[in-house]
């Protein structure tokens, strides 16, 4: 066996430990993870689902600006993050909002940039959350960063870098990759194929067998996971975690997942895809097929299923509650971060727009 | 402290050297900054001295170089990156611009990034296409970025300091035409901070207003001006962002007269932003329009026509000969 199948190569196949219609399946690397990991994310799951279509009612209620929703692929939203450890990163995109929620962000919080009354909301510091990036893949150089400098400082931390498919086409992604593999930076690059980046498929993004293929060129290992299965996302991501915290380095996971919903509500999917290109992917639904084997198991009981719902209230009331008021915004706020000591010029300017502002309401 | 002959090439060194003994968390890196000790030797010997943690080398790609300091500053490092010629930066400029700029904005404060991005820029050195750019104007436009450029030894040292220290980004523009000028200094003699201009020379009748590589064509510009009997104030601006108004405008307003002199192309640059503010500040005490010295808008020549475009003494002096002596 070659180095690069050995060591590098993805599995043929993405790796499923539970398949769409909830049947287990053994695999020669992956273990069903365990049933308390799997009744707590199918918990998540629950509210995962019920965030993204609060939120979702909430843009059509003018609440907020735009919601990219990640309807469909809450598996690997939270995968991502059930795999963290306290101390651990997150660099999520502006589709990853169930992801940020699920790290502890105070849920209005997350939904600050998507509401439109500040850039972000809540403290990067506090959960090791960083800022949603609205720019493609230009977290992933910043993550890199991160994962170094705690390297050299004697820190054990691992960062999770999220990317879309569209993500990988940025030049930002390839000298992410190459940084991470060069200084060995304890970064798992997490990408969430699902299949489109706003209106363009996955065949105008890359010609390579998959995008998981694509860590060879870095030496980076490469690994693909169904995105629709917690299972084995769990599995799979919780290994790269594990290797890339053991010294092992970056390493490069791709989840096959699909945007069931359109890019954002201000989007028209009808215009570039058939509504039977969609259909298939409503079968493979993460909730339904792990409450499948659950209920299979016999661990699904009214106990947890309870809980699962009271989760998911409690997610969709906060939303409508912190999110019907109005937001409160300050005009000086717009002058006020720049920089650690204020400029004169930001002085002058912030006074003239005091002055506008008293002058309206006189 | 004795005062030493060095050039801006190793007071930037010891800058560097003296930042990272007084702070651990101050890490330099870049293209060839290494064991090479960068292409104009900067970090000559920083290596060596501070170890492969402190100072080494990247993959070749300026936004990532950018970007990974992005990563380290917000978790708690200070870095130093070394772009290695002005126009090599450009593949950072959205980096610069999206995330360098905007962080701590994005973030109300919380996440703040103390780094400096070092950049020789500027013509003057004979280089082939793409090795003699201005490109501080970019920057300097752009809300965030703390802009800063020395024009001596002295300020070198001090401002590269300073630089470090910041708590906010700063783009730091290294004159690379000045990088071999010697001068008797004393590097521990104290500056003035980022945000000060420097009056560098006094002089009645008019004042040329100048920075980085501008700074001694200008001063010379004074020296043969006062052998013909007119007294010239040059101001060196220093910190392109945030900009000293008071010091520029007082030192106008003294002498009525003003010419601004900048190596960089003057449409839509640093050279009319400056123009704009002393004429909206100074209107009353100009006795004539505000008039530029910069290059042509046009893309930096090849080596063999470069002297076309960096700002000559004679053109400063016909500029300020412009200056509505007597009504005609």
């Amino acid at each position: 066996m070659s180095f690069v199948e050995e060591r590098l190569l993805p599995s043929a196949e993405p790796v499923c430990l539970i398949d769409q219609y909830g049947v287990p399946h053994d695999h020669p690397s992956y273990g069903l993870p365990s049933k308390e990991a799997l009744l707590d994310g199918y918990t998540q799951l629950i509210k995962g689902r019920r965030f993204n279509d609060q939120a979702s009612a909430l843009v059509r209620q003018g609440r907020l600006a735009v919601y990219p929703s990640s309807f469909g692929q809450e598996a690997c939203q939270l995968a991502a993050t059930m795999v963290l450890r306290e101390g651990d990163w997150l660099f999520p995109t502006y589709r990853d909002s169930v992801s940020i929620m699920s790290r502890g962000v105070d849920p209005i919080e997350t939904l600050t940039l998507l509401r439109g009354d500040w850039h972000s909301g809540y403290d990067p510091y506090e959960h090791k959350v960083a800022p949603q990036a609205t720019p493609l893949a230009t977290q992933l150089p910043h993550a890199v960063g991160v994962a170094h400098a705690a390297r050299l400082k004697g820190e054990d931390t691992v960062v999770m870098a999220l990317v879309g498919d569209g993500g990988t086409s940025e030049g930002d992604f390839h000298e992410a990759l190459n940084f991470a593999a060069v200084f060995q930076a304890p970064v798992v690059f997490f990408i969430q194929n699902n299949e489109y980046a706003i209106s363009v498929p996955l065949a105008r993004q890359s010609a390579a067998p998959s995008l998981a293929h694509k860590g060879i060129g870095y030496g980076i290992p490469g690994e693909r996971a169904d995105g629709n299965d917690l299972a084995g996302l769990l599995a799979v991501l919780g290994q790269a975690v594990e290797k890339a915290r053991a010294g092992e380095g970056p390493q490069l996971i791709e989840a096959h997942t699909y945007r069931v919903q359109a890019h954002t509500n201000a989007d028209d999917a009808t215009r570039y895809r058939e509504d039977a290109e969609v259909a298939p992917w409503l079968q493979r639904d993460p909730i339904e097929r792990l409450t499948t084997y659950l209920e299979q198991q016999g661990w699904l009981d009214d106990d947890v299923k309870q809980r699962a719902e009271a989760g998911a209230v409690e997610v969709a009331a906060q939303l409508r509650d912190g999110l019907m008021p109005e937001p409160s915004v300050d005009p000086a706020d717009l002058f006020a971060h720049l920089y650690a000591e204020e400029t004169q010029q930001l002085r002058e300017q912030a006074a003239f727009l005091r002055d506008e502002l008293a002058r309206e309401e006189a | 402290m004795t005062h030493t002959k060095i050039s801006m090439a190793q007071a930037l060194n010891q800058a560097l050297r003296d930042a990272m003994t007084a702070d651990e968390t101050v890490v330099m890196f870049g293209e060839d900054v290494g064991a090479l000790g960068g292409v104009f030797r900067i970090t000559d010997g920083l290596t060596a001295e501070f170890g492969e943690q402190r100072c080494f080398d990247t993959p070749l790609a300026e936004a990532g170089i950018v970007g990974m300091a992005v990563g380290m500053a917000m978790n708690g490092l200070r870095p130093v990156v070394e772009m290695q010629f002005d126009a090599f930066g450009y593949p950072a400029f959205e980096q610069i611009v999206s995330h360098v700029a905007k962080m701590r904005n994005r973030t109300r404060g919380r996440v703040t990034l103390p780094m400096v991005i070092r950049i020789p820029y500027g013509g003057g050195i004979g280089g082939v296409e793409h090795h003699s750019d201005s490109s501080e104007s970019y920057f300097a436009h752009t809300p965030g970025l703390t802009v800063v450029t020395p024009a001596t030894v002295a300020d070198a040292y001090a401002l590269l300091r300073k630089a470090i220290e910041f708590p906010d980004p700063v783009v730091f523009m290294e004159p690379k035409k000045l990088y071999w000028a010697k001068e008797e200094v004393d590097l521990t003699e104290s500056q003035p901070g980022i945000g000060k201009a420097v009056v560098r020379r006094e002089g009645a009748d008019a004042t040329l207003i100048a920075y980085g590589p501008a700074v001694p064509v200008a001063l010379e510009a004074a020296e043969v001006a006062a052998a013909e009997g007119r007294q010239l104030t040059v101001v060196d601006v220093r910190s392109l962002a945030p900009f000293d108004d008071e010091t520029v405008c007082a030192a106008v307003r003294r002498t009525g007269r003003a010419v601004v002199v900048a190596e960089a192309s003057g449409f839509a640059s640093v050279s009319s932003e400056i123009v704009a503010r002393v004429t909206e500040k100074c209107f009353h005490s100009l006795a004539a329009p505000v008039r530029r010295v910069t290059a042509f808008d046009i893309p930096f020549p090849p080596p063999k026509l470069e002297k076309h475009q960096l700002p000559s003494v004679d053109r400063i002096l016909d500029a300020v000969d412009d200056l509505q002596w007597e009504d005609s």
